[in-house]
């Protein structure tokens, strides 16, 4: 069993076009740097050059938005779903 | 382009009156990779602000796989502004050029500045405009209103631009 970690469409160039892959890890740091193996080029669209999750990105382990459980630091273990998403916000 | 139904076009402008003078907010969604936005999607201004909007977090999770059943994606994406013009906003332009939106979105735009809380929108006199927004750089497109996507070809078609 794995993690299965579902794409956005923008993202999707680095994952050969699949909507969801798999991946492996304690956290979700160690997640997102096993899918960066497979997929080259995801983690810099995550993960700022301070090592923080890009605030203009949502990511959910089941039905938890990171953000209020510890951003990269998340547990996750096999048979969790991880979800990317664009955050939809603005203002005038 | 964006080519737009008309019902849709005034659910949007609609959705706009009724949150005036907060920011609305919300979809419109299309098969994935179409540029057809078929089904209109109004969400919460998680926000609840005249200067701000926010899709809540978890009203996005349950929007995108809700879109993701149904082999759908955010056609559109829209707003308003309610003190100012109908143009993105650096906020605006931040979120969308983030790495994980998609640049094949279309943003609407709405403004209801010259709408006050008790008069509402005057007949059509209402901004309503549309923007691809493509690392931090902002192209406004045409708006074509069709009547219908069954219909949306044929000569009744009105330009606004």
């Amino acid at each position: 069993m794995a993690i299965e970690v579902r794409i956005p469409t923008i993202l999707r160039t680095h994952t050969g076009g699949s909507k969801t892959v798999e991946g492996s890890g304690d956290t979700l740091a160690a997640l997102i740097d096993d899918l960066d193996s497979k997929h080259s080029g995801l983690k810099d669209r995550l993960v700022t050059d301070e090592g923080k999750l890009h605030r203009f990105v949502n990511v959910y382990v089941n039905d938890e938005d990171v953000r209020f459980t510890g951003a990269l630091d998340t547990q996750v273990k096999d048979g969790d779903s991880v979800t990317i998403l664009p955050a939809v916000a603005g203002g005038c | 382009m964006l080519r737009i139904d008309r019902a849709t076009y005034h659910a949007i402008v609609a959705h706009a009156r009724k949150d005036h003078p907060d920011e609305a907010c919300g979809v419109v969604a299309g098969p994935e990779g179409t540029e057809r936005p078929e089904r209109f999607v109004p969400m919460l201004n998680a926000a609840r602000s005249p200067t701000f909007y926010e899709f809540d977090s978890a009203d996005l999770l349950a929007l995108y796989r809700d879109l993701d059943d149904r082999d759908e994606w955010p056609v559109v994406v829209y707003h308003s502004h309610t003190a100012t013009e109908a143009y993105p906003s650096r906020t605006d332009i931040g979120y969308a050029s983030g790495p994980a939106a998609d640049p094949r979105t279309h943003y609407v735009l709405v403004s209801t500045r010259h709408h006050g809380p008790e008069t509402g929108l005057a007949g059509d006199d209402v901004e309503f405009r549309s923007y691809r927004i493509v690392d931090g750089e902002v192209s406004e497109e045409e708006v074509e209103i069709v009547e219908s996507y069954l219909f949306g070809h044929s000569p009744t078609t009105v330009v606004y631009d």
